[in-house]
């Protein structure tokens, strides 16, 4: 065993557990804050970014042009309201010239709290998920479930189950009236939304809700559909028209009395009738055009003056507890000078009680650190639980990043800084005069 | 054999202090007395190598203490020169083991966890190898000191006003435990102090006016 400085600073430490305590709090409450921020913001820009998924632009009712990105890109929040099939009919063929491609999704049903979302095949093909087990729906009421959704609730190919009504968790609200669902694939982990949704065929949404309303409506019907031929022979819009599509390309136009809740478009390309869209449909049609990346961008802002004073606050008891590591050693100083002088009188040169002061600053600030990432880490753990329950994203406290590496350099560079002038003056100290004055 | 020239200091501001010049020979004891402010203090750290002299020199054989740098003189000390003060402000942090481990280490000398022991026992301090410091009665403290000045066999052992804060049965036992141990390494024991009770027990002193 040797009794080197490294063990000095340590015995040093421990001795004065009351200011070990108070340091290691400060220290670590700003570390760990800077740390969480760190590891919620690092996931949140993930998610941000996967969802886009090529989507340029989003179609839906009129409404909070944010609230239709969240609702219908991010699957948080609730739908703006309903897109009737007669309106949207034109969006939706295939030969349509500025579109590439027009997903229709239906939103407002779920099953055990995780969102049932009404669309077709192309969806899953936007997050380029691939299956883990069965293959992708073809009949009504077939589903295909995401990873997250399988995992937490069990589900195998083969399993059935009834859908509830709106988005949220309640036993009362479940179509039991309705046809069961039946899973026919499951999805293997893309990190994106589509793990934590269920996903169908448009056709099974509307079954569903048919069934319901089924009485109510059964006389309404005969004169919507009178009504539907004559709309259809003067239909407004020139595109449709031009490109004369039939019935049979555009099967979801063929059902002119549904509705839908919004569509996911990717242009063909980017030139300047594409980016005339969004203006046009916004001043021109009953629904609203989003652009992803606009809205995401102005959420951003908004969360960023939040995160900018999260970080500020971080800083400032980073900085108290340097200060607080340099008061402690300065009053220990004061409590020790005998005992310093003394050792000095052993034969330590002034270098040994120098690095001494140091060491011991060093320590607090590591010690500090270490408990500064337990504490993010752990109350990342309660974070991830509680996001997942509201919002079925999927957070985790198992990650590590480089900059916590960085944060790690940083808090040596304040131990040192904090122990400097402390141990300056240590190494200072005079012999002579410390142990003359002492007559007690 | 120390040796001092011509020796005197002279604070800031105030008149300067002159020594007699003075010769100790290995093995001897010397008994430095004198009032408050006779310079005794003054005159120890001086012979300890802690105070540089404003004129004169002190020498241990043919080695001058002003002639070597800074660094070589806190290694020379921890190596030949034990002090004992009047308190023994013994590392807080530490036992009483580890206090001496530390001396061991500073003087250069090799950790001997046994002849540390040996010595605490002669001292009666055995039993208190483990506690720390602040746990020890004052004549205990002093003991500790002596060990610490002596663990390392120097040539010389400065001891200033070792026994001033006891009381008389504590003050004999440490008077007689240091000059036990400074024949034990027959070391040069040189005690600066205004206490009369001590006066009895050496043969050798030098007053101080």
């Amino acid at each position: 065993m040797s009794m080197n400085i490294l063990r000095l600073s340590w015995k040093n430490i421990l001795n004065k557990p009351l200011n070990l305590i108070l340091n290691l709090v400060l220290f670590s409450l700003g570390v760990g804050l800077i740390s969480l921020l760190l590891l919620v913001n690092v996931q949140l820009e993930e998610k941000f970014e996967k969802n886009f998924a090529g989507i340029d632009l989003v179609i839906g009712a009129k409404g909070s042009p944010l609230q239709l990105i969240l609702s219908s890109l991010y699957h948080l929040d609730a739908p703006t309201g309903n897109m009737p099939v007669a309106e949207a009919k034109a969006f939706l063929n295939p030969k349509h010239p500025i579109f590439k491609a027009a997903i229709p999704l239906s939103l407002g049903d779920s099953h055990k709290g995780y969102r049932l979302v009404g669309t077709n095949a192309g969806f899953i093909n936007l997050y380029q998920a691939e299956f883990e087990a069965g293959e992708v729906f073809k009949e009504t009421m077939e589903v295909v479930v995401g990873a997250t959704v399988a995992k937490n609730l069990g589900m195998n190919p083969g399993d059935t189950f009834k859908s509830s009504h709106g988005l949220i968790e309640d036993e009362n609200l479940v179509h039991e009236d309705a046809a069961p669902f039946k899973v026919v694939g499951i999805l293997k982990k893309t990190g994106s939304v589509i793990d934590q949704l269920l996903i169908t065929k448009t056709q099974s949404i509307w079954a569903v809700h048919e069934e319901h309303d089924h009485e109510e409506e059964e006389h309404e019907e005969h004169n919507h559909e009178e009504e539907e031929h004559e709309e259809h022979n003067h239909e407004g819009e020139e595109h449709a028209h031009d490109s004369a599509a039939t019935e049979e390309e555009m099967p979801l136009a063929f059902y002119e009395d549904q509705q839908i809740t919004s569509l996911l478009v990717q242009f063909r390309g980017r030139n300047i009738q594409a980016l005339n869209m969004a203006r046009n449909i916004n001043e021109n049609t009953n629904f609203q055009a989003a652009t992803p990346a606009i809205e995401i961008n102005r959420l951003y802002t908004l969360l960023g003056v939040g995160e900018e004073a999260l970080k500020a606050l971080a800083m400032l008891i980073i900085f108290v507890s340097g200060l607080s590591i340099f008061i402690s050693l300065f009053s220990s100083l004061r409590e020790r000078k005998y005992e310093l002088a003394v050792m000095r009188t052993l034969g330590a040169k002034p270098g040994f009680l120098f690095q001494l002061i140091i060491f011991e600053g060093v320590i607090l600030a590591v010690l500090g650190f270490i408990f500064g990432i337990a504490l993010s880490h752990g109350s990342m753990i309660f974070l991830a639980d509680f996001l997942e329950k509201s919002y079925r994203y999927d957070f985790t406290a198992a990650l590590f990043l480089k900059e916590e590496a960085y944060l790690f350099g940083g808090s040596l560079v304040i131990g040192i800084i904090a122990a400097i002038i402390p141990a300056f003056q240590a190494s200072k100290t005079d012999i002579h005069a410390t142990l003359a004055d002492n007559k007690a | 054999m120390l040796s001092t020239i011509n020796l005197s200091y002279q604070y800031a501001g105030a008149a300067a202090i002159s020594f007699p010049d003075f010769t100790a020979e290995q093995g001897d004891h010397w008994l430095i007395l004198g009032p408050s402010g006779s310079g005794k203090t003054t005159l120890l750290h001086l012979l300890g190598g802690l105070l540089s002299p404003t004129v004169g020199s002190v020498q241990l054989d043919h080695f001058n203490y002003s002639t070597i740098s800074p660094a070589k003189l806190d290694k020379f000390r921890g190596e030949n020169i034990g002090i004992v003060f009047q308190k023994a402000h013994a590392v807080q942090s530490l036992s009483v083991l580890e206090n001496l481990l530390l001396t061991q280490q500073l003087g250069g000398k090799s950790l001997d966890k046994q002849k540390i022991m040996n010595l605490l026992e002669r001292l009666q301090m055995g039993h208190k190898a483990n506690q720390k410091p602040n746990r020890l009665s004052a004549g205990e403290q002093q003991r500790v000191a002596i060990a610490r000045a002596v663990i390392n066999q120097p040539r010389i052992i400065l001891a200033d006003e070792p026994t001033s804060a006891l009381d008389d049965k504590n003050s004999d036992e440490v008077l007689r435990l240091l000059k036990e141990s400074a024949e034990t390494v027959k070391a040069i024991l040189l005690v600066v102090t205004h206490d009369n009770r001590l006066k009895a027990a050496f043969h050798k002193q030098l007053l101080l006016k």
